[in-house]
């Protein structure tokens, strides 16, 4: 009497499925919302998190109001890298997110920039040159750099003459494209989106000095989904060792 | 230069016309032939619907085509009528009839008004053309033809998409246009009873090319031709009523070379009519062949004979006074008779038709 | 209607209309006679130029709208050519939303012109050139006349694509209120900023706007017409 071979065939599959199965489980997974200003460092960070933890850490990237749409509705993210620290707060209030979990993982830093390597000086003076057409700032309802931009315009009591020279990026990266693409002379950026390794990486810069305008908190929330997930807390705990923060202020961005 | 001059070459992948003929500048000219053979095409470049790769056409001394001229068809002082009516949807009877009127300056309102009551739709003129007949939308569209007070007036088969009993509702408004117009009129058809009633000159295509060529009695009487017209072979005699029997209920057609009765159709005597004689209707005899059911008996001399499509057939052609009629005969009956050129004969004529 | 919505709201929808009413009066313009080439062209550039007219059905906005905020910005092809012009750079204008909206509506112009202008066939316009009618004059006497209702599918669609345009608007738009702040990007900003209440009462009324247009395109048949 002989098994037919299908039969082994089936057993044989079924024992490396288990197999893998199993692997995988170890290894843990886990799903991240990433604000999209921190998508350079965050894809870095994810690489470290990766080949030190064993641990896989799928990206997402978006807009923090989008996703604050998309986890009200069952998206099924685990940690939320949020681009504020009202978003994160208010999923903690309303029982979406692990009270206690959130924590700031960066604080951003806000530049005036301009592709054309001359025209931004070091003080910023030329917002009151008045020499450009537009100026590229994120919409400042919905993005904590284009609400930090108008907080600084109004310090510097340049808002009203500034004002209708205004051109709005729905998020951080469209307001960098619309000046990368020299259609704005200037705009107000998220450092990080002009730093690579600590150095600007093209055109002319100001660094807005922080005392302009409130800090830009990014806060990090461990979301419902991910609360009983080891990867998804071993992902919160990388975030503050020290490898992470060489990454994240190798980017422009602070902690403290 | 009263005629109409046309060369034509067309070259295209399966279809090939090569004609060059003079056609008169006035009464009706058949273009006859097979489908396939050209004559539309033919038609549609004397209109420059189509641009022959060579082509040369002479209207009455003037230019229409040549080296260097090509005059468009809205330039063209024609009428042309489709074989289907085609008339504009989005425009009444009415609106249609003016269509062309309004952009030919040379034509007068009376034109219309006369291509109206020749064509009988003088009641339509307020109907949108979706609610008409199929007859009466092509009497429309050769009443918008005739409007534009064409020079010549050139019809495609404008019969051929209508029914037996819509053709006959529309033949006596094309005899009309042959009695009435003093414009030539080119009629492409493969009908031969179109073409026996209508045509004075016929000119037969075949494969692109064009066969023959002439007056219509003397080309139908033609035997050295390929006119394949089968069944339809034949002679088209013109004549005139002669007398009536009305005990018998017949009518006399006399022609040049005698007479014939025929079924009284109501025409008076004096009428000038066509009577369309078939081969297939026509036996020989070498001596009276005494009482028989066919009453219509004429002298006649074989004047040539020619071959039939079928091996086993023969085309007689014998002269009856200054006319000709045709016979088809069976090979062996004209052996046993001894039919040969100049041999005089009794011609029997079993059915004549009056082309009314 | 005040009262339900805000004087932003009304702004951001009179632009949006403005907007779809100027992009479908060009594109009226300019598609037709591109239809008309398409429909009786013999050319074997015509299919090349056919799948061009229909790219924007296939590419998403964001390339048209990248390549267009590349191509009209100051160092773009067409940048450079508006600033010879004096007329300065096309981002961020109305003028550019309308250079951009035509483009990206352009195949909701042309495929339904061209189907109708292929459907009339060649009959009638032969008809009308033995009746002494020159083409241009065969053109909107009959071809126009003939193909009246591609002209009003062409133009209902092109406005109601036109008004629910967003990617593109918002990528060389940069949201100025009254400029380039239509409808759908105002929706976007509600929705952004977390304001369901006032994104709901927007998005019902560009719904019940929608479902309007669609049912009257679907409820609009033009006679049936024969013979010819």
């Amino acid at each position: 009497m002989n098994f037919p071979t299908p039969h082994l065939h089936g057993v044989c599959l079924s024992a490396l499925l288990i197999f893998l199965l199993a692997a995988a489980a170890q290894a843990g997974e886990v799903q991240v919302a990433v604000a999209a200003n921190f998508t350079a460092p965050a894809q870095q960070i994810a690489a470290e998190f990766e080949r030190q933890t064993g641990h896989q850490a799928r990206l997402s990237f978006g807009a923090t109001g989008k996703f604050y749409a998309q986890i009200s509705n069952g998206a099924p993210f685990e940690v939320f890298l949020s681009a504020d620290d009202t978003t994160p707060a208010r999923l903690e209030k309303e029982g979406q997110a692990v009270a206690g979990s959130r924590f700031t993982y960066a604080i951003g830093a806000l530049a005036l920039w301009s592709a054309k390597t001359e025209l931004v000086d070091a003080q910023g003076e030329v917002l009151k040159s008045g020499s450009f057409k537009h100026l590229a700032i994120a919409n400042p309802k919905t993005v904590p750099y284009g609400a930090a931009a108008i907080e600084t315009l109004t310090q510097l009591k340049l808002l009203d003459a500034t004002q209708p020279k205004f051109v709005q990026g729905e998020n951080i990266a469209q307001t960098f494209q619309f000046v990368s693409t020299g259609n704005a002379e200037l705009g107000f950026v998220a450092l990080s989106q002009i730093t690579k390794d600590g150095k600007l990486t093209d055109g002319s810069a100001w660094i807005v000095p922080g005392k302009l305008h409130e800090p830009i908190r990014q806060d990090a929330v461990t979301l419902v989904k991910g609360k009983d997930n080891p990867a998804a807390a071993a992902f919160m705990d990388y975030l503050k060792t020290p490898r992470a923060h060489a990454i994240i202020t190798s980017f422009g961005y602070t902690l403290r | 230069m009263q005629d109409i001059a046309v060369t034509c070459q067309i070259d295209w992948p399966g279809f090939a016309l090569d004609v060059d003929l003079r056609l008169p500048g006035r009464g009706v000219t058949a273009l006859f032939g097979p489908s396939g053979s050209g004559k539309t095409t033919l038609l549609r470049c004397i209109a420059g619907l189509e641009r022959p790769s060579r082509g040369r056409l002479l209207f009455k001394g003037q230019i229409w085509q040549d080296e260097r001229t090509w005059l468009p068809t809205h330039r063209r002082p024609l009428g042309y009528v489709f074989q289907e009516a085609s008339l504009f949807p989005h425009l009444s009877v009415l609106g249609n009839l003016h269509y062309g009127l309004k952009r030919s300056p040379g034509a007068r309102p009376e034109g219309l008004e006369r291509a109206i009551e020749l064509l009988g739709i003088g009641h339509l003129l307020a109907r949108q053309p979706d609610t008409l007949s199929g007859g009466e939308r092509q009497r429309v569209a050769i009443a918008r033809a005739l409007a534009v007070g064409p020079q010549v007036l050139l019809m495609d088969e404008p019969l051929a998409a209508l029914d037996l009993k819509r053709k006959q509702e529309i033949l006596p408004y094309l005899e009309r246009l042959h009695d009435e117009l003093d414009i030539p009129l080119l009629y492409v058809s493969h009908a031969p009873d179109e073409v026996a009633r209508l045509a004075d000159h016929i000119v037969v295509l075949d494969a692109g090319r064009a066969v023959a060529s002439g007056p219509l009695t003397e080309t139908l009487a033609r035997l050295d031709l390929p006119i394949r017209l089968g069944e339809d072979a034949g002679v088209v005699l013109e004549a005139t009523i002669g007398a009536i029997d009305d005990e018998w209920h017949l009518a006399r057609v006399d022609f040049a070379g005698g007479n014939l009765w025929t079924r009284d159709r109501g025409l008076p005597v004096g009428h000038r009519a066509r009577i369309r004689v078939l081969a297939r209707d026509v036996s020989l005899a070498v001596a009276d062949p005494g009482p028989s059911s066919i009453q219509n008996r004429l002298d006649g001399i074989v004047d040539s004979l020619g071959d039939d499509e079928h091996p086993g057939l023969l085309l007689v052609r014998v002269q009856v006074g200054t006319s000709q009629l045709i016979a088809r005969l069976t090979r062996r009956s004209a052996a046993q008779l001894g039919i040969a050129t100049g041999r005089p004969v009794r011609v029997q004529v079993k059915s004549v038709a009056l082309m009314e | 209607m005040e009262s339900w919505l805000t004087n932003a709201d009304l702004q951001a929808i009179w632009l949006t209309v403005r907007l779809a009413t100027t992009t479908t009066l060009i594109l009226f313009l300019l598609g037709t006679p591109l239809a008309w080439w398409l429909a009786k062209s013999r050319a074997w550039w015509k299919q090349p130029i056919g799948a061009i007219v229909a790219l924007p059905l296939v590419l998403p906005p964001t390339v048209i709208g990248f390549y267009l905020l590349v191509a009209l910005g100051p160092h773009g092809a067409i940048g450079q050519l508006t600033q010879s012009l004096g007329l300065g750079t096309l981002p961020f204008t109305f003028w550019g939303l309308v250079v951009a909206s035509v483009i990206y509506s352009l195949p909701f112009m042309v495929q339904p012109l061209q189907n109708a202008f292929e459907a009339i066939g060649e009959r009638p316009l032969e008809v009308a050139a033995t009746l002494r009618a020159s083409p241009l004059d065969t053109f909107f006497s009959v071809a126009v006349p003939l193909a009246l209702p591609g002209f009003v599918t062409a133009g209902i669609l092109s406005f109601a694509h036109t008004v629910g345009e967003f990617g593109v608007v918002l990528m060389i738009g940069g949201n100025i209120p009254g400029v380039s702040r239509v409808a759908s990007v105002q929706i976007y900003d509600y929705v952004e900023a977390m304001e369901y209440a006032n994104a709901h009462r927007l998005a019902a009324v560009m719904l019940v706007f929608s479902f309007l247009v669609l049912l009257a395109m679907y409820l609009w048949r033009p006679g049936k017409r024969k013979g010819i």
